[in-house]
Formats: structure tokens, C-alpha cells, sequence
């Protein structure tokens, strides 16, 4: 259902990207690792277009968006309709900080969905229920913990009904204990079938929770594979040593 | 503010002459009308607010208007104008000619075309009641002089030497210096000599009249038409008899008149107006609660004018500042390469020049391409355009407050960028600017009085009007103070209580920005 292919970006003569390329199932849980600045998080906002690769081609559902050299306006159009199939979960939650819970996940399906009032506030107060969030509704985001931000960010995105949803490094800014919150929110999604592409360096949510493993280094994928399998026995050099400097 | 008086006589002198057709009566409403201009604060004799009744313009130079617009079967229409915008108001056609006791010096004379002169006067020096000596323009050597800016006894001082003269704006405050002893003497035009030293208790003119020179009546250089008909009716009032009477009723009939009109006659009539004006002064300078409390509650209806003009001026400009900084914000943050350009050259010429050159620049030298704005549209636009520049950074410092994760956040989510920007970005830099934009709120209240300039009478205008007719620069000042602090205070509550709604769920940002 997401096919990302040849996707190269590079910053300044700097080749971040050298033309990555993902297949995702539908109900898949993909989780993209790999040492800090190896290209993982610029390709994952590369598949919604926060970022404009300088070639590739990305398909959601069925809308494909293939660009090569600068962006257009065309391009941003159609990054628009991309857009409402995917879902994204930010490090830094960036919840709007002058709304409430609820105003923040009923807001973009009001405005950019024209989607009644009351109907929003319902489907949003069903999300923040299910992510444990149903006696805070009220309050401002700076009221929050950083997990119930982060599960307030998971319930705004999912708020726009994505069919698949992005995490770029969702619980690093968070403690273990406040991580686990989010994470086990994220496996519930799973097990409704949600597709869900997560950047992260939580080697243990990586190999449990997975249906498969990326391994990115160089702004390659290095490897990939079922997490059990390549955890146990890396077949590359370059994910064997980063696997042993963790453990 | 007299130097800027010939600075804007010798821009209209350079102007190019736009008109190629003459308007016989320039400003006028319609052929029997005569729309005329005088700077009426403080001038007394000339043309001023009468101390009994505050409303009232009276003065000689009023009451020669109105004889010659009889005699032309026409209706005299004063229009009040700032001493510096007199004459550039001649070719912006905003009334037909100005009676001010111009002197018809060389100078003024290229710039503005002169009836024939309406009267004749000469110096005077004024001393304090204790003082001796000084009586003769020699003796002035090696003292403190008063006199007004651009003059000819400032001229007289200048060419006697070995004076320490002191320039004034306003002849009030020379007299408030020679009684508080920054000055010895004082040499002012006959008139004003006689009107304030003669009058007051502690004052005395001293010595003969010294030197001569002629007030004339200005028109704007074309209307050489009107200038004509008024020099024929001032003809017939010198020889009926009518200029006499008028200045016999204001005590300024002099030796000197009677050699220019050759009128010897010396006719019983009685002073009336000088008398009126001695008593008005008289009984304005009483004492006690009762009295000054009555005379500030006269002074009442003027300020709330003078106040909801400044609220007007302001408060309409304030909306323009706070709409054209946003755009202009939003342009340097998010528009494209010349959009941003466009705003940055904006903004940099704005904050690069004075606001009182930009006032006279909108009302005085738009006409120059067909741009003829009312004073009042002058002001706000002149005021909004400048402090818009100021909001621009202000929004911009805001905008840059915003974490980059906020629009990114809108975009993943599908929102447009303008929706990004009205619904995520703008509500929350605006919480950031809040307390500065009350700042420069109340900064453009007071910026506000430099559209006295272009006539419009705001508070500052009325304060100088008020303390200039009573010599009560203290308690009107307290009250015309009193009055910009009222006018503030609402919005500073009104920011306050902004910086709460939007501070909710911001409480980290609270007191600081």
C-alpha cells in the first residue's frame, strides 16, 4: 500500500539519501534503524514530503508523487493529496500549544476536512479514550506529561483517519517509563491493523513489536529483514557492529 | 518650528507651479465664499481665542478680514492652521490667503505673493517693572534679549551685535523667561509688546518705537485675481475710514499708520477691544480652588475634543499598523525572494525617517501627483504607514518565536500553509507581541500630536492653544496630561486581559517575550 523508491536527497554536495526504497504491506509494523545521521528520519519525511527529495517516487493508496529536480507547485498539490492518506508523530510531539487536547485533535478535521463540529469532537474524544487520555480532554498541552503529549499527538493524527502513520523517533524525549505508554499504544494500533512506519532507537520495541526490520546507514539501506532473525544474526558487517556497540 | 516655517515657504517657492489655470478663490465652497487662514494660538492681537469665551476667534487682523469681505460681498471662513503649514496650505488650495502678521520681507516675498501692506508697525523693548536703562536698542549690547525666531527684530538684534539673543517660537515663553529672569529685555513687535508687556502688572515697555516694518496679506503666487480685488477693497477701508476704526478699537492706531495712510484725522473712538481683552485677562487671573476649578471645567469640552480627535487619529491608524505590519511580517518571513525585498525596503525607509516629514511629505507633497488628502486621512495614513513598519518587525520577531515544529506539524496534518499560518503560527506570535504592540500603541498616542502640524486639532495642539490664551502652561498641562494617560489606560487593560486569553496554555511565556 506505500512504495517509496529511489529516493536520494543531498544537502549541500552532501548525499544524505542515495536512493532508498521501501514496500510496505498493509498492517505492517516497519521500524527504520540505524546510527544518528545515517538518513533515517530524512527518509521517513521524505515519504510525506516535509522534506522534497531531489529524486524518487512515492505512491500512498493510490496517489503517486514522483519528483526529480526542483519542487513545483503541481508537486505541492499533489504532496497535498498524498498527505491525507499519512499520519506523523513528531520527537518533539509539537502539539499547538494555544489549544486544548481536544481542540488539537478535532482542529485539522474541522478545517481541512470540513468535517461538522460535533461530529470532530465526537470521533476525537473517542481517540483521546483510546489513548488514555479521556480525563485530560481539557487541558492545555503544557498541562501534559511528555507521554500523554505524545499520545495526544498519536490521537491528532489519527484524528484525520491516515492509513498509515509515521513516527520519527516518537519516545526519545521521553523516560522509559513514559516511553512505554506510547509505545503499547502503538502495538494496540497494530493489532487493529494499522500501517505504521517507526524511526527509532529502541532496539527492544525494533525487535518485538516489528513485522520487519530496516537497517539504514549512509543513506542506504544496509539491510532488512524479520527483527528475530537480523537481531540474532545480522548478515552485514556494518549491522553486526552497530548492533554490538548497543548491546 | 518658525525654521521650519521658511524651510516650507522655500519648498513651495522651488515646487513647480502645477495649475495652469488660476482659481480665482482657491478652497473656496462657492462663489461667495472666502475661506481664509491664521495660526490661532496665542497671537494675540492678531488673531487668538477669546479668553471670555473659548470658542470665539476674535483679534484685529479677524475683524479686517471680515470688513474686507463685506466690501467684497463675500463670507469670511477662517481656517485654523499650524504656523509652519500657513503657507504651504496656500498651494494646497486648502483657503485662499493667510493674514498672520506676516512681515513682507525680501524673503517671503518670493515665496507668496502680498496684498499691500494692512499695517505698519515698528519694535518695541519690553522690561521687567524693576528694571532701569535699557531703553534704546544700543543699550541692548552685552544683555539677554527674547525675541521670536525669523523676524525682523531678530534680524535688528543679529546686526547690532555683542547680544545674547534668545530665539523663541512662542512669545509667552519669552515673557515667562524675562519674568523668571533668563532674559533682561525683550524686543518684539509693537503689538505683542503692547498686548502682553504693556498689559501685565510686572512688565513695561520702555523707549521709542524702533525701525518700521509692514504686515501683508499672503496669497498663493497664481492668484494674483484675488490679490487684486483684496488690495481694492483694502483701498477703500483705508479711505472710508474702516481701517482706522478697526485698529483705533484694538489701541494699535499709531503715528506710523497715519504716515502710511495719510490719514491725520484723529476721530473719538474708544478702545473697546483693548479694554474687553485687559478685563478678560484681568479677571482670568484670579485665584483660589473655586476659581481655578471653575476655569479647568471651561477648559473641559476643548480637551474631550482635543481627546477624541487623538483617539480617532490613533486608533484608526493603529488598525492600518497592526493589518499592513501582519502582511508586511508575512511577506519577509514566508514570501517569496521580492516580495521579502519589497517589505525590507518598506520597513527600512519607514523606521529610516522622521514621522513629522512623512506627515508633511503625505499631506503636502502627494498633491504634486494628483494625491489630495483630507488632514484627517493625511494623519491616520501617515501615521498608520509608520508604525506598520514598526508592527512588521515587532510580527516578525514574533513569527521567528515559533518553533519550526509548529508548521511542520500543520503541513502533516494537511493544512494549507495559510491555515497553518492563521490558525497555528499568527495565534501564537501574536501572544508573543502583545506586550510590545501595547507599547507602541501608546507611543502612537502620542505621536499622534505631530498631525497638529497638517491642522488638526488633537490634544497636544489644544494644550499649546489653552496655555499660550491663560499663560497656564501647569495646570493645563496636568490636565491635557491627565487626558493622554486616560486614553492609554483602557488598552493597557485591554492588553492585559489579552495576554490572559492568549497566554492560556502558554504559561511558560508569561511575563517575558
Amino acid at each position: 500500500m506505500l512504495q517509496a523508491s529511489g529516493i536520494a536527497k543531498s544537502y549541500g554536495g552532501n548525499d544524505v539519501l542515495r536512493g532508498l526504497s521501501l514496500d510496505v504491506e498493509r498492517g505492517e509494523l516497519i521500524s527504520i534503524i540505524g546510527p544518528s545521521g545515517c538518513g533515517k528520519s530524512t527518509f521517513l519525511r521524505c515519504l510525506n514530503f516535509l522534506e522534497h527529495p531531489d529524486a524518487g517516487s512515492v505512491r500512498i493508496e493510490d496517489v503517486t508523487l514522483a519528483c526529480q529536480g526542483s519542487w513545483s507547485r503541481a508537486n505541492e498539490a499533489q504532496a497535498h493529496r498524498l498527505r491525507a492518506h499519512v499520519g506523523m508523530v513528531f520527537q518533539s510531539f509539537n502539539l499547538f500549544p494555544h489549544r486544548t487536547v481536544l481542540e488539537n485533535v478535532m482542529m485539522a478535521p474541522i478545517q481541512v476536512k470540513r468535517v461538522a463540529r460535533e461530529q470532530a469532537q465526537a470521533i476525537a474524544c473517542e481517540l483521546l479514550e483510546k489513548v488514555g487520555l479521556g480525563a485530560v480532554k481539557e487541558r492545555y498541552p503544557d498541562r501534559l506529561s511528555g507521554g500523554q503529549k505524545q499520545r495526544a499527538a498519536i490521537a491528532r493524527a489519527l484524528a484525520m483517519k491516515p492509513s498509515v502513520m509515521l513516527y520519527d523517533e516518537p519516545t526519545s524525549a521521553l523516560d522509559p517509563e513514559l516511553s512505554e505508554e506510547v509505545l503499547s499504544v502503538m502495538r494496540a494500533l497494530d493489532e487493529d491493523g494499522m500501517t505504521q512506519i517507526v524511526v527509532t532507537h529502541d532496539m527492544r520495541f525494533a525487535r518485538a513489536a516489528s513485522d520487519r526490520v530496516l537497517y539504514v546507514e549512509g543513506g542506504e539501506v544496509v539491510e532488512s529483514g524479520d527483527p528475530d532473525l537480523m537481531f540474532a544474526d545480522p548478515k552485514d558487517a556494518r549491522t553486526r557492529r552497530f548492533l554490538r556497540t548497543l548491546l | 518650528m518658525r525654521a521650519l516655517f521658511s524651510l516650507l515657504m522655500l519648498l513651495v517657492f522651488l515646487a513647480p507651479q502645477l495649475h495652469a489655470e488660476p482659481v480665482v478663490v482657491p478652497g473656496a465652497k462657492d462663489a461667495t465664499d472666502l475661506p481664509w487662514a491664521s495660526d490661532g494660538e496665542a497671537n494675540v492681537p492678531y488673531v487668538f481665542h477669546d479668553p471670555a469665551h473659548e470658542s470665539r476667534i476674535t483679534g484685529f487682523e479677524k475683524d479686517l478680514v471680515d470688513a474686507l469681505a463685506q466690501k467684497m460681498h463675500r463670507k469670511a471662513r477662517f481656517i485654523q492652521n499650524d504656523w509652519d503649514g500657513l503657507i504651504p496650505g496656500l498651494s494646497r488650495d486648502l483657503y485662499a490667503m493667510v493674514v498672520d502678521g506676516i512681515e513682507m520681507t525680501p524673503e517671503h516675498k518670493a515665496a507668496v505673493l502680498f496684498s499691500r501692506p494692512y499695517y505698519v508697525t515698528s519694535e518695541r523693548i519690553i522690561l521687567r517693572k524693576d528694571e532701569t536703562g535699557l531703553d534704546t536698542l544700543e543699550a541692548l549690547k552685552n544683555h539677554k534679549v527674547g525675541t521670536l525666531k525669523d523676524t525682523t527684530s531678530e534680524r535688528m538684534l543679529h546686526r547690532l551685535g555683542g547680544v545674547t539673543i534668545s530665539s523663541y517660537e512662542e512669545e509667552t515663553n519669552a515673557f515667562s523667561d524675562l519674568r523668571n529672569g533668563r532674559l533682561d529685555a525683550i524686543l518684539l513687535d509693537a503689538p505683542i509688546a503692547l498686548y502682553y508687556g504693556a498689559i501685565s502688572d510686572d512688565m513695561k515697555l520702555v523707549g521709542e518705537p524702533i525701525g518700521s516694518m509692514e504686515y501683508g496679506i499672503a496669497f498663493s503666487q497664481n492668484n494674483r485675481a484675488l490679490r487684486d480685488q483684496v488690495d481694492a477693497a483694502l483701498g477703500e477701508l483705508i479711505k472710508d475710514g474702516t481701517l482706522h476704526h478697526i485698529l483705533a478699537r484694538w489701541n494699535l492706531w499709531t503715528p506710523l499708520m497715519a504716515n502710511y495712510t495719510g490719514d491725520m484725522s484723529e476721530p473719538n473712538i474708544a478702545p473697546d477691544e483693548w479694554n474687553r481683552y485687559r478685563e478678560a485677562m484681568a479677571s482670568s487671573t484670579g485665584s483660589g480652588w473655586v476659581f481655578l476649578a471653575r476655569r479647568y471645567a471651561g477648559f473641559l469640552p476643548l480637551v474631550g475634543q482635543g481627546a477624541l480627535m487623538t483617539l480617532a487619529v490613533s486608533g484608526l491608524a493603529m488598525i492600518i499598523a497592526v493589518g499592513l505590519g501582519l502582511l508586511l511580517a508575512l511577506a519577509r518571513h514566508y514570501g517569496a525572494a521580492p516580495l521579502r525585498f519589497v517589505a525590507g525596503v518598506y520597513v527600512e525607509i519607514v523606521r529610516g525617517t522622521p514621522l513629522l516629514i512623512q506627515v508633511l511629505f503625505i499631506f503636502y507633497g502627494l498633491p504634486a501627483f494628483g494625491i489630495r488628502l483630507s488632514p484627517f486621512v493625511a494623519g491616520v495614513l501617515a501615521l498608520g504607514l509608520n508604525y506598520a513598519a514598526y508592527e512588521a518587525e515587532n510580527y516578525r520577531a514574533g513569527l521567528l518565536s515559533v518553533p519550526r515544529g509548529q508548521m511542520e506539524a500543520a503541513i502533516a496534518l494537511n493544512m494549507t500553509h495559510f491555515q497553518a499560518l492563521r490558525l497555528v503560527i499568527v495565534p501564537q506570535a501574536f501572544r508573543t507581541v502583545v506586550p510590545v504592540m501595547t507599547n507602541d500603541f501608546i507611543s502612537l498616542l502620542k505621536d499622534s500630536s505631530l498631525v497638529s502640524v497638517i491642522t488638526l486639532t488633537e490634544l497636544s495642539q489644544t494644550y499649546v492653544r489653552l496655555s499660550s490664551t491663560y499663560y497656564d502652561y501647569f495646570g493645563t498641562g496636568l490636565m491635557v496630561g491627565a487626558a493622554y494617560l486616560l486614553l492609554g489606560l483602557p488598552f493597557v487593560r485591554l492588553a492585559r486581559m489579552a495576554e490572559r486569553r492568549l497566554g492560556r496554555g502558554m504559561g511558560g511565556m508569561t511575563g517575558h517575550h
